[in-house]
């Protein structure tokens, strides 16, 4: 058929591009690291800095479970290509406790029991954590519209949302919704 | 993804000037910007350039309100701009389309040039797997006519495409009369949104009326009477972080209980972002009564053309819009 695109040929490997040299910020920590320019930041982040918090679940954008912060602000970083992201501040869940003191969402996790597997866990939490920074954890219903982007598969919904209701009680909002 | 190179320019003349040298080499060249949906895109395999241009810290990112109307940077983000004050308080219809978008994570990526060249949902597009599909394969087909076809369009298509626009931003804008600001290795120039996007006809593949190479360096919208008591109503099959089945977007100017003039267009339902003048024409002078405002919404359907899955769109899209209307009118 014209034009048609059989599913291995459009797979199939070309050689691979030269490595990028970059520079990323990481939990408040510089990484200078060289990488296939297709390298995403979450790839950057679980298979060369080891830091397998942020996980990958669908790799689209449209699970959640690969959620950090970029300057402060919830990113998907499946959808960001690490060479694109130099000189952001970047903060993954392994960034989030203060030594032995956990974030208030991560303990309020725990206390709500707000999982089953995990797997999604720490992608709700960096993103429970912007949501209640930006001033969008006033109510369940508020929540749920703002938490949106994170999937759970095993319908821990309403606990995760209770736990973040319960962070959001003790924290004060860096700046209003 | 296809093994690619990335190119970071210093500046915008740069950028334009390394993709038009890739032009003339035949080297296949793509822009990114915030990437939400060309990284999907690469990830499968439905992109497949040698070289990607990034456009991240060289475009206008500032949202100005004033007088005049509204300007919007090309690479302000969806959150900032549905966050932005003026936009609220005299553009609703725009933050609502925004906040009715996407989720919270990509709304802090993506940005408004790319919100309005983003490529369809159509699952056909999106899988290599699936050979027909003529916006990806010239010539191959179209797999959704005959297809699971109850997320196409039913306005716009052609016997080569079905595929529905999916920005709901895109929307809104063209409803408000907005322009884009394009710039090219030859200079600016501005395209009514209306003409950015066009019909499939026999040729899919081609979306818009950018020239290869052109870039989206800015939205404007003239301040209008309308713009102030402007709403979106975006009806899905889930209540956040999905895409229209059908939406309206609405903008009147009130007289009393009266209509005296509308802007609408529909998402969901077209090829592109669907003006519907036959139906602002009929709403003029109208009142907000369901009965009136019955027949002038299906003045919409004109032209409307089931595929099966999708035939439910054609009531449904009357419907929303007149649900839009009634709401926007109520708006103080």
């Amino acid at each position: 058929m014209p034009g048609s695109v059989p599913l291995a040929a459009a797979q199939a490997a070309g050689a691979a591009p030269a490595p990028l040299d970059l520079v990323l910020r990481v939990n408040g920590t510089t990484h200078r690291l060289k990488l296939d320019p297709r390298t995403t930041l979450l790839d950057a982040l679980r298979e060369h800095l080891h830091l397998t918090g942020s996980k990958k679940g669908c790799g689209l954008g449209q699970c959640g479970a690969c959620t950090v912060l970029m300057d402060g602000k919830r990113m998907k970083s499946c959808l960001s290509l690490a060479a694109l992201v130099e000189g952001r501040e970047i903060t993954t869940i392994e960034g989030l406790a203060q030594g032995d003191q956990l974030h208030p969402l991560q303990a309020a996790f725990i206390e709500r029991d707000a999982f089953q597997c995990g797997y999604c866990t720490p992608g709700q939490i960096m993103a429970g954590v912007a949501c209640i920074n930006e001033g969008h954890a006033g109510s369940p219903p508020e929540i749920r519209d703002w938490m949106s982007g994170n999937i759970c598969r095993c319908g821990a919904y309403d606990h995760i949302v209770a736990a973040i209701q319960d962070a959001a009680r003790v924290s004060q909002p860096a700046r209003g919704g | 993804m296809h093994p690619f190179t990335i190119e970071r320019p210093r500046d915008l003349n740069a950028a334009l000037a390394f993709r038009a040298q890739a032009g003339r080499n035949d080297v296949s060249t793509e822009y990114i910007a915030g990437g939400t949906d060309m990284v999907q895109l690469l990830q499968e395999y439905v992109r497949r350039p040698e070289q990607l241009v990034s456009l991240a810290g060289l475009l206008d990112n500032r949202i100005e309100v004033g007088p005049q109307g509204l300007r919007l940077g090309a690479a302000a983000t969806m959150a900032e701009v549905a966050a932005h004050p003026g936009v609220i308080e005299q553009f609703p219809v725009i933050s609502e389309a925004l906040l009715n978008s996407a989720s919270p994570q990509v709304r802090n990526q993506a940005t408004m040039g790319g919100n309005l060249l983003q490529r369809t949902r159509c699952p056909y597009f999106r899988d290599v797997g699936y050979a027909a599909c003529n916006k990806r394969a010239p010539g191959s087909g179209c797999a959704a006519i005959g297809g699971e076809n109850r997320w196409h369009a039913v306005l716009g298509t052609s016997e080569n495409c079905i595929a529905a626009n999916p920005s709901d931003l895109a929307v809104a804008l063209v409803a408000l009369d907005a322009s884009v600001e394009v710039r090219g290795t030859n200079g600016q120039r501005t395209v009514p949104l209306m003409e950015l996007h066009r019909l499939p006809g026999d040729t899919p593949h081609i979306e818009t009326a950018l020239e290869p190479g052109e870039v989206i360096t800015a939205i404007t919208v003239l301040a209008s009477p309308v713009a102030r008591r402007s709403h979106y109503l975006k009806v899905r099959d889930r209540a956040s972080f999905e895409f229209a089945v059908v939406s309206a977007a609405v903008a009147l100017e009130m007289d009393g209980g009266r209509i005296r003039q509308a802007r609408v267009a529909l998402g969901g339902v077209g090829t592109k972002p669907w003006r519907v003048p036959r139906v602002e024409a009929a709403l003029a002078g109208a009142s907000l009564d369901p009965a009136v405002l019955r027949p002038a919404a299906g003045l919409a359907a004109e032209g409307a053309q089931g595929r099966g899955h999708n035939n439910f769109k054609i009531e449904l899209m009357q419907r929303v819009l007149v649900r839009a209307v009634e709401t926007a009118g109520a708006r103080a």
